[in-house]
C-alpha cells in the first residue's frame, strides 16, 4: 500500500497530480457541457431564474420572499402563462452565504439558460449577483434590496421596493409633521445593509427638518438582549425612537423598552411588517407607527385576493416580503407581455417603462434610475392590529 | 448612577443564565477535558421542548402558573437530559481514545446538524414562547425597573446551583463524579463505572442547559434554531474565565461576562458585542489560563 | 535532482494555465468559474494543511486571514480604472501579494499570543482571532463595513487561480519535504521531544501561521475578484468550518488528499443543488461519520505516524 503512493509523495509528484486533477477537471466538466438551451427561444416553458436564502441566517426573509413568488408563477400559469407559454421558475438557494449568489446566478444563466432573474432580499447578495446579470444582458429584479448602490449596476437591474432615501424620508417627515417628536433616539441594526441605510436618510430628512437625534445605539440581528442599549437611550429622555430594523428582534425591543419605563412611540420601516411582530410585541407595540406597502384594511380587489390566496396557500398571512416577492414575478411577466417577447433587452425596455402598474405592493413606476416609484403607507398599531393611518407619494 | 444599576440588574439577569450554560461545558470538560460544541444547541432544544410540551402541559395544568411552569421546565429539563446521554453515546463515546481533535470536530457536526435540522423541523421564523409562569408588574422603584421573569430567572439559578452543589459534594454520584475528573485511571481502578459517570454528566450538564434554554425564553419570549449559537459561545467564554473544571468559577464568569457586556455595551459601544466575548477569552488565556479560580496544570513529559 | 524537475512542473502548470485562460471564453461560465473555485479552496485547503495537519496546530481562524487578503487587494485595485492586460497583470500580481502579505502580517499577530496553547484551547481562540477579524471589518465603514465591498475588477481567470494554486501547493510541499520542514513534522508528534533535539517549537509554529496566512491571504484576494463582491459575512466561522472540512476529509499532512478533498468538496455541493434544503444537514452527518468511521480521512492509506 505504502509503495503504491511512494511516487507522488514528492513535490513534484503533487504539482503534477495537482495540475492534472484540475485540468481534466476543467476540460471534463466545461467542454462536456451540454448547451443551455438558448434564452429567448420561442417555445417551450419560459425559463425564470430566482435565487432566494432559503436556508441559512437570514432564511426567514427569503422562504417568505419565494412563498410570494411562486404563488405569482402559481397564478400566471393558471391564468394560461405568459405569451400563450409556461412559466417555469427555477429557485437556487444560497444559503445567506456569501459567495453563493454568483455561483447560483451563473448557474441559472450559463446552465440553465433563464431569461430573466428575480432577487435577492439582501442588498450584498443582490449586489454580487447583479454585475452577473447585466453582464449577460438578462434582466433581474430584485424583490426587497434597498440599498441604492443595487440598481447603480446597470440598466438592466431593477427592484420593486423603495429605495432607503424615500422611505426614512418618509418617516422623518411623519415624525417631525403628524407626531410632532423633537428629539429622537436612533437604534440600528449594524448587522443589516437595509437597516444602516434606512437610519442614514431618516437621520438626514429629520435634521434637516429641524429635529434632533439624541441618541445613537445599535445591535446586531439575532441579538435577543437589547436592555443595555435601551438603558442609554432611557437616559437622554428621547420623544420616539426609531427602530429601522426587522421584525425578528423589534418585538423583543419593544417588550423590553416597556419594561424598563420608556414608554415613547417606536417608529420603523417595512422590516416590521410580518404576522410574527404583535404576537411576540404584545400589547408593548400599541402606539407605535412604520411605513409599508400596504396596509391590510386596503379594500382593493388586487390586495385581498393576494392576501386570501396566500392564506390558502401557506395558511399564514402575507408579510412585506412575500408581497414584494409576488409584485417581483408579476411586474416581470407584465414586462413580457408589453414587450412581446422574452428577449433579455426587450423586456429590459418594456420593464424600465412600466407605469402604473397595479401590484400588491402599490401602483408601480419604474423610475429613471430603475427604482420602483410609489406610494408608501403609514400604519399603526392599535388593538393588537396594524391599522391604516395615511398614504405617502413620491 | 440610575442607569448603572439598571444596567448591572440587566447584566445579572443575562449572566444567570450564561452562568447555567457555562456549569455544564465545565462539568463536561472536568471530566472528559473535551468542549462539547453542541452544549449550545442543547440550550436551544431546551426552549423548543418547552415550546411544544407547554400546549399539552396547560391542557392538564390550567396555566399559566408557577406550578405549570415547573413542570414545563421540568420535563424539558428531562428531554434535553436524555438528548445529551443519547449524543453522547452515539458520537463521543467511541472517540475516546481518539486524539481530541477528533472529538471536537464531531462536536462541531453536532452542532450543525442540530442547528440545521432545527432550520427544517421547526421553520427558521421566530416563534413566540408562551407564558409558562404568570407575569406580574413591573417592579418600579426610583427609577429601576425590575421584571418578574428576572427575578424568576434569578430565583431558579439560585435554586439550580443549589441544587448541584449538593449532588457534586454530597451524593455518590457527585464523588465519583469528582474522582473522575481528578484521577480517571485511578477512579477506573477504584471500582467506578467511568461510561454511567460520563453519561450522568452529560445528562446533567444537558438539563442545567435546557434550564437556561427556558429561563432565556421567559425572559425573551422569541425563539429560533439559531439563538443558541451566541449564548453557547459567551457561555464557553464565562466557563474558561472562570476556571474550566471549576462549578463555582462557571458560576461566577457568566455574571461577570453578563455584566461586563451589558456594560460596555451600553456605555461604550454594541457594535464591538460580538467581539467582546472574544477579547475576554483571548485576554484570559494570555494571562492567567487557569481562569480566575483554576488551578495551573502542569503538563508531564 | 527532485527540486529541478518540481520547478520545472510548477512552470509547466503555469504554462497550461495560461493557455487555457487564453481559450477559456469557450467555456460555459458557470463551471469555469467554478474551477475559480475550486483553485482558491485548494489553496485555503493547502496553506491551512501546513497549519493544522504537518504542524498540529489547530487553527479555527481561516477565513480570517482570507477577508485580510481579499479586502487589501480590493481596495488596491479598486484605485484604478481600465487597464491593458499587462498593466492589470502588473497591479494584480501586486495586489495579491499584498493581500498575502498583510495576512501574513495578520497570522503573525495571532501565531505568537497563541504559542502556549494546546489542542481545545488553541482552537477556540483562533476561532475568536477570526471573529474579531470579521467584526473589525464590519465596522470598518471605509471599506463598506456591513453594506460590503464592490470590487471594480474582475481579474480572477484561469492563469491566476490555478497558477497560484499550484504555486501554494508546490511552495508548502517543498517546505514540508524539505530538511528544514521535518521540524513541522516533530513539532506535531511531541513538543517537548523536539525541543529536547533542538528545534525551536516557537519558530515553527510562528512559520506555520505566517505561510499558511499568506496563502489564505492571496486565495482571499482571488476570491475577491471573482465574486467582485465581498462581505464581513461572508468569512465567517462557517467558512472557516469548511476549510476545516476539506484538511480533515483529506487527512491532515495529507498533501494529495486534502487538494482532492478541496476538488471533491467544492463540487459536491453543485451536484447537491436539487436537494439543496439538506445540504448542510448532510455536510454536518458527514463531519460526524467521517469521524467516528475514519477519522483519518478519506484519502489517506498509509499508517499514521509514518514520516513522509
Amino acid at each position: 500500500m505504502q509503495n503504491f503512493l511512494a511516487p507522488i509523495q514528492h513535490a513534484r509528484g503533487i504539482s503534477l497530480i495537482a495540475a492534472a486533477a484540475t485540468l481534466f477537471l476543467t476540460v471534463f466538466l466545461t467542454g462536456c457541457d451540454k448547451p443551455a438551451s438558448t434564452p429567448g427561444a420561442a417555445t417551450g416553458p419560459i425559463k425564470v431564474g430566482e435565487f432566494a436564502s432559503m436556508t441559512g441566517s437570514e432564511a426567514t426573509f427569503g422562504q417568505s420572499s419565494h412563498e410570494g413568488t411562486l404563488l405569482a408563477v402559481d397564478h400566471l400559469n393558471a391564468a394560461g402563462g405568459v405569451l400563450g407559454r409556461k412559466i417555469e421558475l427555477l429557485m437556487e438557494d444560497d444559503q445567506s452565504q456569501a459567495g453563493q449568489p454568483a455561483t447560483v446566478v451563473r448557474k441559472l444563466i450559463a446552465r440553465d439558460g433563464v431569461v430573466a432573474v428575480l432577487g435577492e432580499v439582501a442588498s450584498s447578495r443582490s449586489l454580487e449577483a447583479a454585475p452577473i446579470c447585466q453582464q449577460n444582458q438578462i434582466p433581474m429584479i430584485s424583490p426587497s434590496s434597498t440599498n441604492p448602490k443595487v440598481t447603480a449596476v446597470g440598466d438592466y437591474i431593477f427592484r420593486v421596493c423603495f429605495i432607503d432615501p424615500f422611505q426614512g424620508t418618509v418617516m422623518a417627515n411623519f415624525a417631525r409633521h403628524t407626531l410632532h417628536l423633537k428629539k429622537v433616539a436612533v437604534l440600528t441594526d449594524m448587522k443589516s445593509d437595509y437597516s444602516l441605510g434606512l437610519a442614514k436618510f431618516f437621520k438626514e430628512g429629520f435634521i434637516a427638518d429641524g429635529g434632533a437625534i439624541v441618541a445613537e445605539q445599535n445591535y446586531s440581528s439575532g441579538d435577543k438582549d437589547f436592555s443595555a442599549q435601551l438603558t442609554a437611550l432611557k437616559a437622554v429622555n428621547p420623544d420616539g425612537i426609531f427602530v429601522p430594523g426587522y421584525y425578528t428582534e423589534v418585538g423583543l425591543i419593544a417588550l423590553q423598552a416597556r419594561q424598563l419605563g420608556l414608554n415613547v412611540p417606536l417608529l420603523g420601516g417595512d422590516g416590521w411588517e410580518s404576522s410574527s411582530l404583535i404576537p411576540i410585541g404584545g400589547v408593548s407595540l400599541e402606539g407605535s407607527y412604520f411605513s409599508t406597502h400596504y396596509s391590510p384594511e386596503d379594500t382593493s380587489a388586487a390586495v385581498q385576493d393576494f392576501v386570501k390566496a396566500f392564506r390558502a396557500k401557506y395558511n399564514e398571512t402575507p408579510n412585506a416580503m412575500a408581497a414584494l416577492g409576488y409584485d417581483s414575478a408579476m411586474i416581470l411577466a407584465d414586462a413580457m407581455k408589453r414587450a412581446g417577447t422574452t428577449d433579455g433587452a426587450k423586456v429590459r425596455d418594456a420593464l424600465a417603462a412600466t407605469k402604473d402598474f397595479q401590484g400588491v405592493t402599490g401602483k408601480i413606476t419604474m423610475d429613471a434610475d430603475r427604482n420602483a416609484s410609489k406610494p408608501a403607507v403609514i400604519l399603526v398599531i392599535r388593538d393588537g392590529q396594524f391599522k391604516y393611518v395615511e398614504t405617502v407619494s413620491p | 448612577m440610575t442607569e448603572l444599576l439598571q444596567q448591572l440588574i440587566n447584566g445579572l439577569a443575562l449572566g444567570s443564565i450564561l452562568a447555567l450554560i457555562a456549569l455544564g461545558y465545565t462539568m463536561v470538560y472536568g471530566i472528559l477535558r473535551f468542549i462539547n460544541f453542541a452544549h449550545g444547541d442543547l440550550f436551544m432544544l431546551g426552549a423548543f421542548a418547552g415550546f411544544y410540551i407547554s400546549p399539552a402541559v396547560a391542557a392538564v395544568l390550567p396555566g399559566p402558573s408557577l406550578g405549570s411552569g415547573l413542570v414545563v421546565l421540568g420535563l424539558a429539563m428531562l428531554i434535553c437530559a436524555v438528548l445529551g446521554v443519547v449524543i453522547e453515546r452515539v458520537a463521543y463515546r467511541p472517540l475516546r481514545r481518539r486524539p481530541k481533535l477528533a472529538v471536537l470536530i464531531t462536536a462541531i457536526g453536532i452542532s450543525l446538524f442540530l442547528e440545521n435540522t432545527g432550520q427544517l423541523v421547526f421553520g427558521a421564523t421566530p416563534k413566540k414562547f408562551p407564558e409558562i409562569i404568570p407575569v406580574y408588574p413591573v417592579l418600579k422603584f426610583g427609577g429601576l425597573s425590575i421584571t418578574s421573569s428576572q427575578l424568576i430567572v434569578l430565583g431558579v439559578t439560585l435554586l439550580l446551583l443549589v441544587a448541584l452543589r449538593h449532588i457534586v459534594l454530597k451524593t455518590r454520584m457527585g464523588m465519583a463524579m469528582r474522582a473522575l475528573a481528578f484521577n480517571p485511571e485511578a477512579a477506573a481502578l477504584m471500582g467506578i463505572n467511568t461510561d454511567w459517570i460520563v453519561s450522568f454528566t452529560f445528562g446533567l450538564g444537558s438539563a442545567l442547559a435546557a434550564a437556561a434554554g427556558i429561563l432565556f425564553a421567559i425572559v425573551y419570549p422569541s425563539i429560533d434554531p439559531l439563538m443558541g449559537i451566541l449564548p453557547g459561545l459567551k457561555a464557553f467564554v464565562a466557563a474558561v474565565l472562570g476556571g474550566i473544571g471549576n462549578l463555582p468559577g462557571a458560576a461566577l464568569g457568566g455574571i461577570l461576562i453578563g455584566v461586563t457586556e451589558t456594560l460596555v455595551a451600553g456605555y461604550l459601544s454594541s457594535t464591538y458585542r460580538d467581539a467582546i466575548a472574544f477579547g475576554i477569552l483571548i485576554l484570559i488565556l494570555l494571562v492567567k489560563p487557569s481562569g480566575l479560580l483554576g488551578k495551573k496544570e502542569i503538563e508531564k513529559v | 535532482m527532485n527540486i529541478r524537475h518540481a520547478k520545472t512542473f510548477l512552470l509547466g502548470a503555469l504554462a497550461l494555465g495560461f493557455l487555457v485562460s487564453v481559450v477559456a471564453s469557450h467555456f460555459n461560465s458557470y463551471w469555469l468559474f467554478i474551477t475559480y473555485d475550486i483553485a482558491i479552496n485548494v489553496i485555503l485547503a493547502v496553506s491551512l494543511n501546513l497549519i493544522n495537519g504537518y504542524t498540529g496546530q489547530f487553527s479555527l481562524g481561516h477565513a480570517g486571514f482570507m477577508a485580510v487578503g481579499a479586502y487589501t487587494a480590493a481596495v488596491i485595485t479598486n484605485q484604478f480604472g481600465d487597464l491593458n492586460p499587462f498593466a492589470a497583470g502588473a497591479v494584480f500580481s501586486g495586489a495579491l501579494l499584498a493581500g498575502g502579505a498583510l495576512a501574513a502580517g495578520a497570522g503573525l499577530l495571532v501565531g505568537i499570543p497563541t504559542l502556549r496553547l494546546r489542542g481545545d484551547y488553541l482552537a477556540i481562540v483562533t476561532l475568536g482571532f477570526g471573529e474579531i477579524i470579521r467584526v473589525i471589518f464590519q465596522n470598518m465603514q471605509g471599506v463598506g463595513g456591513a453594506r460590503g465591498l464592490s470590487v471594480a475588477h474582475g481579474w480572477t481567470d484561469f492563469f491566476w487561480a490555478f497558477g497560484a494554486a499550484a504555486a501554494a501547493v508546490y511552495v508548502v510541499a517543498a517546505l514540508v519535504h524539505s530538511t528544514y520542514g521535518r521540524g513541522f513534522l516533530a513539532v506535531r508528534d511531541d513538543e517537548v521531544a523536539a525541543s529536547a533535539m533542538g528545534i525551536n517549537p516557537v519558530r515553527y509554529k510562528v512559520t506555520a501561521f505566517v505561510v499558511g496566512a499568506f496563502f489564505a491571504g492571496v486565495a482571499g484576494g482571488l476570491y475577491a475578484h471573482s465574486k467582485q463582491f465581498i462581505t464581513p459575512g461572508g468569512f465567517n466561522f462557517m467558512q472557516s468550518v469548511s476549510i476545516v472540512v476539506m484538511v480533515i476529509l483529506g487527512g491532515m499532512g495529507n498533501t494529495v488528499g486534502v487538494i482532492l478533498a478541496a476538488v471533491l468538496l467544492t463540487l459536491l455541493p453543485e451536484f447537491l443543488r436539487p436537494i439543496a434544503e439538506y445540504r448542510m444537514i448532510l455536510y454536518s452527518l458527514l463531519l460526524v461519520v467521517l469521524m467516528l468511521a475514519r477519522p483519518q480521512g478519506l484519502f489517506t492509506f498509509r499508517k499514521q505516524g509514518d514520516a513522509k
